[in-house]
């Protein structure tokens, strides 16, 4: 996930007199106390933290009220730091006609609204379910549970609450996405050895078609059926998919 | 307008049979429509300098728009006796809103949102509050401006609105109170699925909310208010809300209803008793009080006995949160809550008891009730519990970082606790003993002469271990294992050292334990101790216990809350019941009637003549006989009308127990 980021941060946490018994449960602590908020200064929501050295053991105390000790560290950070028109994955936890909830890594919540949902998915109730289906692709369904990948529109660092767009056409259930395109890059690689194998061989009727009869003879029938269906697709899809990756 | 909505009211009747969604989503642009045309509106304000005219006019057509969003907003204020076809409208409007969340924007839409947050439950049925939840929920998934006021709404429906407090006893004020509770419950776990980090927003909403009422709302009030607390704490995203700052939040209103009783405010009727002075339990409060007295007196009567009439609506409060506390309590023990041992967390409702104890409780100058809530939950699981506080408690006395203050209380509410619990078993007690006495005689090994401020947390540990003995002594004894373990203790080491003990600690707890002691024969002073004149304190112990009295800090002494007290009572040691050391089995007649207390003390001297036997070459034991004579004894007659049968009789102390109290009265 683009979002995702690991971080090698040197730092300085300053430690109230109270709490230096135990130095290292005290830095635990403090920067615990950071945890699943945004930091500007790490320009990311921190989500975990692995102390990797504490250099000295000699920290300065500050002079003031209070002597604080100022303890010297280093740490890696691992960052959240979605950036619109970048995509993020999550799972989808609620589906309705106006919009769909998603749930990123567990703790941040995105919402995609009915305008940025493409027409090609229309809301339907099937078994008692919520869900959206894309009419184009009958398999193309999106329902609660569904690992969904949307595009970044805005996000509110304040509460990590996520704007998203399902309006790009790399959009959608994961599951499919992956699916459909390992079908797609496979698809590509038949078409081009049959076209080099008919260059090779002289009988001249073999094309996609009888390749592709080959091909579903190792598949299941379900998935021959979609095949076929994506075959007479399959160069206009092609060229997108090589354009989106 | 209104004849529109009619209309799509009616459609709605109408098409029922039909397709459902078209009749939603034609309500939920309607409410888009209107939203629009309220920011389609400011937008022309904003420019209303340079196109004055423009803006007049076209103003005036956007009127009939605005009306639609007026209208909505009005609609949200009805909620005096709902119609049917009013709470169909409302539903349907509530329902068209939900839909359309996503247009509604928190500056142009501001009134929408406002009467929205500060719609209650408890003035609806339940149609109506299924809409307000899902509402509230789209609300807060929208957008993560308005999750605060979501949740801050829900948590303002944790109260009923004043004028609904009367019907809460009714039967139907019961069933509303069930219907809005578990829909806010439900709504704030489906916000939590939708918004992980939502409950971590939820506790400084609830802390704010709490502060802001619980001085002037009356008892309901608050206590549905920590009902919802408890049920907030149990529910499956407590955890993620915080259960310790949830019980914290608990504590911390307790204390402070505690402190705003002063000790002082008891009414006192004679001053001038001995620690181990009347008792007050239940039956005196209730004495004088016909069986037939009208609830006022029965309720308020006991109350007025002890207290200045002026706290007694502070203690109801405190009195009734006590007993959800304890009831909340009872619920986590029976769903095996209290302790979970194999828990990979070990967060547990007693941990966050125990750590909030510390925190605030032991910290509060004298705090009377709210310790009461950790000796309930100690006695629903000694093993656990009871021996987790206890040992907590002699930790915090023995390490020496703490300060000297946080020390001696501590060792004081162990004191009192291992005194006043009746499921701690006896080796325990001797145990905790041995760790007290251990430290005490490593403190006095070192050597240092009797001087009572710079050694205080010596002589609280000595008060509080001879405190115990008074109490535990005889049934320590009648196990020939205890009573060997507790001979080797070093007590004389400790009493005879340079520090003088026995001169310093309260005399009148001193005099007991060395009567008990005596008579189990745990020490044997030859040489002389000081000869107390019947008082209460001495300059020395006023000197060890510095200006907060520590000296005659007795935490866990009766609970003078009557509801509370209740809960309290079956795990609870009186003073009256306890078997002292230097009484004998032998059966005395236990007429209740006899007066027990005698002004020329004769019977006492019966029994002296059987001590004075077993000690004739006692020097000290003279003194002592003529100090215990001179104190002189007369209860209130009063109070000692029933007496519990087959206990001990005439002793020259007078057997029961006083709450401590502050000095500024003697």
């Amino acid at each position: 996930m683009d979002a995702l980021k690991v971080s090698e941060g040197k730092m300085v946490v300053y430690l109230h007199p109270s709490k230096t018994k135990v130095i290292s449960e005290s830095i635990k602590r403090e920067l615990s106390s950071h945890l699943f908020k945004f930091s500007d200064t790490f320009d990311g929501v921190l989500l975990a933290y692995e102390v990797v050295e504490v250099p000295s053991k000699l920290a300065k105390i500050l002079s003031g009220l209070d002597p604080y000790l100022a303890v010297r560290l280093k740490a890696n950070l691992l960052l959240f730091a979605p950036k619109p028109d970048t995509f993020l994955e999550g799972k989808v936890v609620k589906i309705a006609r106006e919009s769909i909830h998603v749930v990123i890594l567990g703790f941040s919540a995105a919402v995609i609204t009915e305008e940025d949902i493409r027409d090609e998915f229309k809301f339907k109730i099937k078994n008692g379910q919520e869900i959206f289906r894309s009419t184009s692709q009958k398999r193309h369904v999106i329902k609660v549970g569904t690992m969904v990948r949307f595009l970044v529109k805005s996000f509110d660092e304040e509460i990590l609450h996520v704007s998203g767009s399902l309006i790009p056409a790399s959009t959608g259930s994961i599951c499919w996405l992956s699916k459909n395109s390992e079908e797609a890059s496979r698809n590509c690689r038949k078409q081009r050895e049959s076209e080099g194998r008919r260059e090779e061989r002289s009988t001249g009727t073999v094309d996609g078609g009888a390749l592709s009869d080959e091909y579903h003879v190792l598949k299941k029938p379900r998935k021959q059926k979609v095949h076929e269906g994506n075959t007479t697709k399959l160069d206009s899809g092609r060229a997108e998919m090589v354009v989106n990756q | 307008m209104g004849a529109e909505i009619g209309n799509i009211n009616n459609g709605k009747m109408i098409e029922e049979e039909l397709d459902i969604d078209f009749t939603d989503s034609e309500l939920v642009s309607h409410v888009r429509h209107a939203l629009k045309s309220v920011a389609l509106t400011s937008i022309l304000f904003a420019s209303v300098g340079v196109l004055l005219t423009v803006y007049l006019s076209t103003t005036a057509r956007l009127q009939g728009d605005n009306d639609n969003y007026s209208q909505l907003v009005g609609l949200l204020h009805y909620n005096e006796r709902l119609k049917a076809d009013e709470v169909a409208l409302l539903v349907t409007s509530l329902k068209a809103i939900s839909g359309a969340v996503s247009y509604i924007d928190n500056v142009q839409h501001e009134s929408l949102l406002t009467s929205v947050f500060s719609m209650s439950m408890w003035n609806y049925g339940p149609d109506v509050m299924d809409a307000m939840v899902d509402l509230i929920t789209s609300l807060a998934a929208s957008n993560g401006k308005y999750v605060d006021a979501c949740l801050d709404m829900l948590v303002s429906n944790f109260s009923p609105p004043f004028r609904f407090i009367e019907s809460l006893k009714l039967p139907y004020g019961k069933a509303k109170k069930e219907q809005v509770l578990d829909r806010v419950h439900f709504a704030l776990e489906c916000i939590t699925d939708l918004i992980p980090l939502a409950p971590s927003r939820l506790l400084p909403i609830v802390m704010h909310r709490i502060h802001a009422i619980y001085q002037r709302t009356p008892e309901p009030v608050i206590l549905m208010f920590v009902e919802n607390i408890f049920k907030l704490e149990s529910s499956a995203i407590g955890e993620l809300v915080g259960n310790k700052r949830l019980i914290s939040i608990v504590i911390d209103l307790l204390i402070d209803f505690d402190v705003q009783v002063g000790w002082d405010d008891i009414l006192e009727e004679n001053p001038h008793k001995g620690i181990f002075d009347m008792e007050l339990e239940d039956e005196q409060i209730l004495a004088d009080i016909d069986d037939d007295g009208d609830d006022f007196a029965r309720e308020f009567g006991g109350y007025g006995r002890i207290w200045k009439n002026g706290v007694v609506e502070t203690l109801g409060k405190l009195d009734s949160i006590m007993v959800l506390t304890f009831e909340h309590l009872n619920c986590c023990k029976h769903s095996g809550r209290l302790v979970e041992v194999h828990s990979t967390l070990f967060v547990t409702v007693f941990e966050s008891l125990l750590e909030s104890f510390c925190q605030t409780v032991m910290n509060v100058y004298k705090s009377k009730f709210a310790q009461f809530v950790i000796f309930y939950a100690c006695s629903l699981d000694p093993e656990n519990c009871g021996v987790r506080f206890a040992e907590f408690l002699a930790g915090k006395f023995i390490e020496s970082s703490v300060p000297p203050i946080i020390r001696m209380s501590a060792v004081a509410y162990l004191a009192s606790y291992l005194s006043r619990a009746k499921f701690l078993s006896a080796p325990f007690v001797t145990g905790m003993l041995e760790r007290l006495a251990d430290w005490c005689k490593k403190y006095c090994q070192q050597s240092v002469s009797i001087n009572p401020e710079a050694h205080k947390v010596f002589y609280a540990g000595c008060q509080a271990i001879m405190y115990v003995l008074c109490f535990n002594m005889r049934s320590i004894m009648e196990i020939p294992r205890l009573k060997s373990h507790l001979c080797f203790l070093p007590f004389r080491e400790i009493l005879k050292s340079p520090l003088e003990p026995l001169k310093v600690c309260l005399p009148s707890i001193v005099e007991e334990f060395v009567r008990q002691a005596k008579s189990a024969h745990l020490i044997d002073a030859k040489s002389g101790n000081p000869v107390f004149h019947d008082v209460l304190e001495s300059e020395l112990s006023k000197a060890f216990g510095g200006k907060e009295r520590l000296d005659m800090f007795f935490p866990f002494d009766p609970c003078l809350l009557r509801k509370s007290d209740s809960y309290i009572r079956p795990t609870f040691v009186y003073w009256s019941t306890v078997k002292k050391a230097y009484e004998d089995d032998l059966d005395f007649s236990s007429d209740d009637d006899v007066d027990v207390f005698y002004p020329d003390m004769n019977t006492a001297e019966s029994r002296d003549v059987e001590l004075e036997g077993a000690f004739e070459e006692d020097d000290y034991f003279d003194d002592y006989h003529d100090s215990l004579n001179k104190m002189s004894i007369t209860p209130k007659d009063s109070i000692l009308k029933k007496r519990p049968n087959g206990k001990c009789t005439p002793l020259q102390m007078p057997s029961r127990l006083r709450p401590s109290m502050s000095p500024e009265s003697l």
